[in-house]
């Protein structure tokens, strides 16, 4: 148990570090972040529902609706 | 034009921009990794710091575009969510398992030993960096070959059978989704394009230092090892592009001929090298298909089918049939395509009323005739051919300009062997300016791969026009311009970024 929380800290500490010593990295995670946040919070949650997920509420429905577009005459 | 047309227009445009844009951070990171992955080896091998400083350098130029690039491509799975649902969900089952691995892989090996490769200089053993440095590079290209044994399945569906019932493809063998030669060949030839183009980014931006007259060592070295590894990764994409091109003719006959501007099929068939095509040529006149052209005689049978007497098909034989050597017409392919998809609206309401005997019999129908599936959406043959003068220009661009980078290597090893390069102010500025022709000639090979198998989402499956949401393309439009201004902001921060580090040098921080 000692030497999980042992490895845990050393890990921890490991990355810790690692980002309060870089340089370029702090604006380089900087940018990650807000590009994330417009993929992920404005793009994902405001323009990009499921089409099928939004509009059927199960599998046999969707496959029932893609069948009719596929046959559709 | 139709609102259906108007849809399915903005969606393929929307996806090609973001493709394209992807695109343009993916190869580097590919290549890039394996680069100072080389150089760190170096180091370890000799205790030279200098080699330590230069793979520092290259890694923070990695660090940038890893940075920028990272999840542009998640875009494009938001877009199959939205805009093309009919495709996700028929497709679904053979995606989800290479996608999932992708996805899998790509955060325990990339990120795991990316964090170890930045932040683990001096923290751990050289041997375990170095490994974790390798890992990285394996890392990211065992990603690109999920997402391209996904695209190479797109271009040959094989290993899958189509369920009626779900209207979902699934897998029935994963080594058939795994080993297709489509796949296969893409996953090859795509990895070592991009080793080429970070070699020309390493050796462009070393030839920059060179013509400033700074960090001199640290600029010549890197020229040896960029132009080394280039000129290894030119010669394996001849032999991966020979094996692609193999590939289109047994598979994706109507693309090379598109590729070749080729209407009219022939035995002993010629590789244009230069031509320039008539734009009055289409499959309902006798029109010459070039208004100049310069070719290698016998060059296109030998590459589509390793003999150099063997007949290659062209556009017409695709659209008008080749009773000869045995080419089915696009319309004979449609009336079976509609065969197919009446059967299976038949099959379907037999389901429902319940009766079994009617829906086995159109059952066997379909299966009879779903080979050709895909034609019976189209409205008219000529909707088989792909755009000519596109396919046509953006092979021979990526074609051309790989000759060129092969020469470019080989000059920058010879003048750098003769230690003569430094002097050399005319390689040295073709070589910095080569840097967007390497980027011109990834996105031409992407053109050709996608622009050439349309109309197909899945070739000879499901046309383009059937793969889309109904949803409004309004929508679609707008999302369109969002994603080209968040992308062009992310180039832009990405160039402005690099230059800073890049004049930074050596001695920089990272």
């Amino acid at each position: 148990m000692t030497k999980t929380i042992t490895i845990i800290k050393s890990v921890l500490s490991f990355y810790i570090e690692g980002f309060k010593n870089m340089k370029l990295g702090k604006s380089l995670w900087l940018l990650i972040a807000i590009k994330l946040f417009i993929l992920f919070v404005i793009m994902k949650w405001l323009f990009f529902p499921n089409y099928l997920k939004e509009n059927f509420i199960n599998d046999n429905q969707r496959s029932e609706y893609i069948l009719q577009q596929l046959t559709k005459e | 034009m139709e609102a259906t047309d108007i849809l399915v227009d903005w969606s393929r445009a929307q996806f090609a921009l973001t493709a394209l844009y992807h695109w343009l951070f993916v190869p580097l990171t590919l290549g890039l990794t394996f680069i100072v992955a080389i150089m760190e080896s170096i180091y370890v091998k000799t205790g030279d710091i200098w080699w330590k400083k230069t793979t520092k350098f290259w890694m923070s130029l990695l660090a940038i575009n890893f940075a920028i690039g990272l999840a542009t491509g998640i875009i494009m799975e938001f877009e199959f969510g939205t805009n093309w649902s009919n495709y996700s969900w028929i497709v679904g089952d053979i995606f989800g398992a290479p996608l999932a691995i992708e996805g899998l892989m790509a955060f325990f090996m990339e990120s795991t030993f990316f964090a170890v490769m930045f932040f683990g200089w001096d923290k751990v053993s050289k041997k375990f960096h170095l490994l974790s440095t390798w890992l990285v590079a394996i890392g990211s290209n065992l990603s690109a070959l999920w997402i391209l044994i996904a695209n190479g399945w797109m271009q040959h569906p094989v290993g899958m059978k189509f369920n009626p019932d779900t209207a979902r493809n699934e897998m029935v063998s994963f080594a058939e989704v795994f080993f297709n030669p489509n796949g296969v060949s893409k996953f090859l030839h795509t990895v070592s394009s991009g080793y080429v183009l970070a070699s020309l980014f390493v050796m462009g931006i070393s030839a920059w230092y060179l013509l400033k007259k700074k960090d001199i060592l640290f600029a010549k070295r890197s020229i040896i090892v960029s132009a080394s590894f280039g000129l290894i990764a030119s010669l394996f994409l001849i032999v991966s592009g020979d094996e692609s091109a193999y590939n289109v003719a047994q598979t994706q006959p109507m693309k090379l001929a598109a590729m070749e501007g080729l209407y009219k099929g022939k035995s002993d068939a010629g590789i244009v090298v230069v031509g320039v095509l008539n734009p009055k040529k289409d499959i309902s006149n006798d029109e010459d298909p070039f208004l100049f052209e310069l070719e290698i005689p016998s060059a296109l049978s030998f590459l589509a089918y390793h003999s150099t007497d063997s007949y290659v098909a062209g556009i017409n034989d695709m659209i008008y049939g080749n009773k000869e050597h045995g080419i089915i017409s696009t319309k004979e392919k449609m009336r079976q395509g509609s065969l197919a998809v009446n059967a299976l609206r038949t099959y379907k309401d037999a389901k429902k009323q319940n009766d079994s005997l009617k829906a086995k019999e159109a059952l066997e129908v379909f299966e009879k005739y779903q080979k050709y599936m895909g034609y019976g959406y189209l409205d008219k043959a000529s909707d088989a051919i792909p755009s000519v003068a596109i396919s046509f220009y953006s092979f021979h661009t990526m074609v051309a300009l790989g000759s060129w980078f092969t020469l470019l290597f080989i000059l920058a090893l010879y003048f750098t062997i003769k230690d003569k390069i430094a002097s050399n102010k005319i390689i040295l500025r073709m070589m910095l300016f080569t840097i967007p022709l390497g980027y011109i000639a990834q996105e031409s090979g992407w053109i050709v791969a996608e622009v050439g198998r349309q109309p197909w989402a899945i070739q000879d499956m499901l046309p383009v026009g059937m793969a889309t949401s109904n949803i409004a393309s309004s929508s679609v439009m707008i999302t369109f311009w969002l994603f080209a201004i968040l992308f062009t902001g992310l180039l832009i921060a990405e160039i402005k970024i690099m230059l800073t580090q890049i004049k930074l040098g050596v001695e920089g921080g990272h």
